[in-house]
């Protein structure tokens, strides 16, 4: 198990380089960059900043320079606001992660149950609309079920405040962020529950006289969660990072809204910082929901 | 006389698929005596295990228990509530099934899954179940219970697995064992330990029996009596010695033709030629008319009733019937002469 888990760090450290050589080569190779403005500036004036930000030199030079300074923590400042980039990623992580933790929470516990619900009620109506919403909520693209959610619960029935800047609502964003991966969560559960539901087991816990409830979720769901936390893991590390569709809008200023307006200013520090952030979470929750898998599945051996 | 412990009485389970109604237990009565065994035999889909989770009623959907009684001690579990069979089943009666290997749940321990069981139908805590747990594993030959009760069903031999089935089935010390084909899927050489050990623990404890096989071999010198079942109806029933040596039934006739023997040294087996009938299209004579090489008129239009070869033996078919017209014929003839 240690010696596994070492290899999968090992293992992610070079992921996380190759995909940051990626994204820094692909950045580079778009043409414009941080300076490149409609009016142009004095050529003096951006030679200076090109040089005091080494964009002046060949891209791989300029590539080994930024990983000298990641190796001694420095994730430089933003080309744009000037502002040292590691507060920018922890003031709006902060906020992000809020929301996301929240989100993931409820997919997951939502999910699982409304998936064993319909798994029990197979093709009577609770299934039926279970899996009619479910549907309807992986199928609708999220900036309109947040625009009709804003629409409905601020401005008609006026629950919530639309935006309040000091005392901000997280209700709507989370349900916005939640819809979709609590209904794909769903709809894996129920597939399959309604696996191990047909299993020899589940006939020799009943025939012990196990009430119903128990057979489901002592001995269903637990051989049920596989699939699940396969899916589980990836999603939370993309929920953690935040949605710029959502965070715009509710006009939350979150690392999502971030991501996206730092590749739209070509500020390339703030992209490599975000694209290596996500990277390292998605690593990390992917590794994660592997160690749990032998948590949950004794069968499961990892040499 | 004593009342029988279980009595079954003119059972009917179906399923309800889009096709029409399977009728998998057509109207089958039987009784089990204290202490005693009972062998079922059949082919497949003819209704033995239907006839077994109908008697513990944990048919899956959307099968169903559509007509009779099953009486247990004088009491009718058909009409019992689910809590009521919650108590029953485990407590009173017990099953093991035919695949050990996937009738453990995977991701709880043995030692788990025993004592869940104990902990359900006995005021035992945590730690007398547990050691119960060891003690039932002991008594059916499992080694080194206490590591065993730690471990997961994937690090265990179908052999030993299926000796953890029938401790958590006996731990609570059920009346009635249902054992449905328990060796179908194990090795010869295990399948010989594992009848052995019932036999043991049969004669150690006492609780009656339900033997399901396909496979006359196996339960040729544990059972009091066997039942015959084709196409959910009983077709012939007694000792297993009349059985055996006094077959009366073409069926049975033909699934002793099927068996392997010593003594007829190297000659060909006979199958029984055909296939089981369509369950949801039953004929309206005898189900087996089809596959019958004696087949009559009559078995085509009429069902045989059961009738009484002897004390210990009954059976349905035409043929014994006509044997007893043939009989009064000859004896008329020689009264003639």
């Amino acid at each position: 198990m240690l010696k596994y888990t070492v290899k999968r760090v090992l293992l992610a450290v070079v992921t996380v380089f190759i995909i940051s050589a990626i994204t820094f080569f692909a950045m580079n190779a778009i043409p414009g960059g941080p300076f490149a403005k409609e009016k142009a500036p004095d050529p003096a004036v951006q030679a200076a900043l090109e040089a005091r930000f080494n964009l002046d030199k060949p891209v791989h030079q300029q590539f080994f320079i930024y990983l000298r300074n990641l190796l001694h923590g420095d994730f430089g400042v933003s080309l744009k606001t000037g502002r040292d980039i590691s507060q920018i990623i922890s003031e709006k992580f902060a906020v992000s992660a809020k929301l996301g933790g929240m989100a993931a929470l409820w997919a997951v516990v939502l999910g699982l149950i409304l998936g064993s619900v319909a798994a029990l009620c197979r093709n009577r109506w609770p299934d039926r609309l279970i899996i009619f919403l479910t549907t309807l909520f992986v199928s609708v693209p999220s900036f309109i079920l947040a625009t009709i959610l804003l629409l409905v619960f601020a401005l008609t029935l006026k629950w919530v405040g639309v935006f309040d800047a000091n005392n901000p609502n997280y209700v709507l964003p989370v349900i916005s962020l939640m819809l979709y991966p609590m209904s794909y969560i769903t709809r894996l559960t129920k597939s399959s529950m309604l696996d191990v539901l047909g299993q020899d087991y589940i006939r020799t816990a009943r025939a012990k006289g196990v009430r119903d409830s128990l057979v489901i979720f002592k001995h269903a769901l637990r051989n049920a969660l596989i699939p699940v936390i396969t899916y589980v893991g990836p999603m939370v590390a993309y929920i953690l990072t935040g949605s710029m569709v959502v965070e715009t809008v509710f006009t939350i200023g979150g690392l999502g809204t971030e991501f996206v307006r730092s590749i739209n200013n070509q500020d390339y520090p703030l992209i490599m910082a975000t694209t290596i952030f996500l990277a390292v979470l998605m690593v990390i929750a992917t590794l994660l929901s592997d160690l749990v898998y032998k948590l949950v599945d004794p069968r499961i051996t990892f040499d | 006389m004593n009342e029988p412990l279980l009595q079954v009485k003119n059972l009917c389970t179906s399923f309800n698929v889009d096709s029409g109604e399977v009728r998998a237990v057509n109207g089958i009565s039987f009784n089990l005596d204290k202490g005693k065994v009972l062998g079922i035999v059949g082919e497949s889909g003819s209704g033995k295990s239907v006839t077994a989770y109908s008697i513990m009623r944990i048919l899956v959907e959307p099968g169903r228990i559509t007509g009779g009684q099953i009486l247990f001690n004088g009491e009718d579990i058909v009409k019992y509530s689910e809590k009521q069979m919650r108590q029953f089943r485990g407590k009173r009666v017990s099953i093991i099934f035919q695949d050990p290997m996937t009738s453990l749940n995977p991701v709880y321990t043995i030692g788990n899954q025993l004592r869940e069981a104990i902990l359900l139908h006995t005021d035992r805590n945590r730690e007398q179940a547990n050691a119960r747990a060891m003690e039932m594993l002991q008594l059916v030959g499992v080694n080194e219970p206490e590591k065993r009760l730690k471990q997961y069903p994937h690090e265990l031999s179908g052999g030993m697995r299926q000796r953890v089935m029938i401790a958590m089935a006996l731990a609570c010390e059920p009346d009635i064992l249902i054992a449905d084909e328990p060796t179908t899927a194990l090795d010869v050489t295990i399948q010989a330990q594992i009848l052995e050990l019932m036999q043991s623990l049969q004669k150690k404890m006492g609780m009656a029996i339900i033997m399901i096989t396909h496979d006359l071999g196996v339960i040729a010198d544990m059972c009091d009596e066997i039942i015959v079942m084709y196409a959910g109806r009983i077709c012939e029933r007694g000792t297993a010695d009349e059985i055996f040596y006094n077959p009366r039934h073409e069926y049975t006739k033909g699934l002793l033709r099927s068996i392997p023997r010593l003594e007829t040294g190297h000659a060909r087996l006979i199958p029984i030629a055909g296939s089981p009938v369509d369950l949801t299209n039953m004929p309206k004579g005898c189900a087996f008319a089809s596959r019958c090489d004696n087949c009559m008129k009559i078995c085509l239009s009429e069902q045989p009733e059961e009738l009484d070869i002897n004390d210990f033996h009954k059976a349905s078919c035409w043929m014994n019937v006509k044997q007893v017209y043939d009989e009064a014929a000859a004896e008329k003839e020689a009264e003639s002469k």
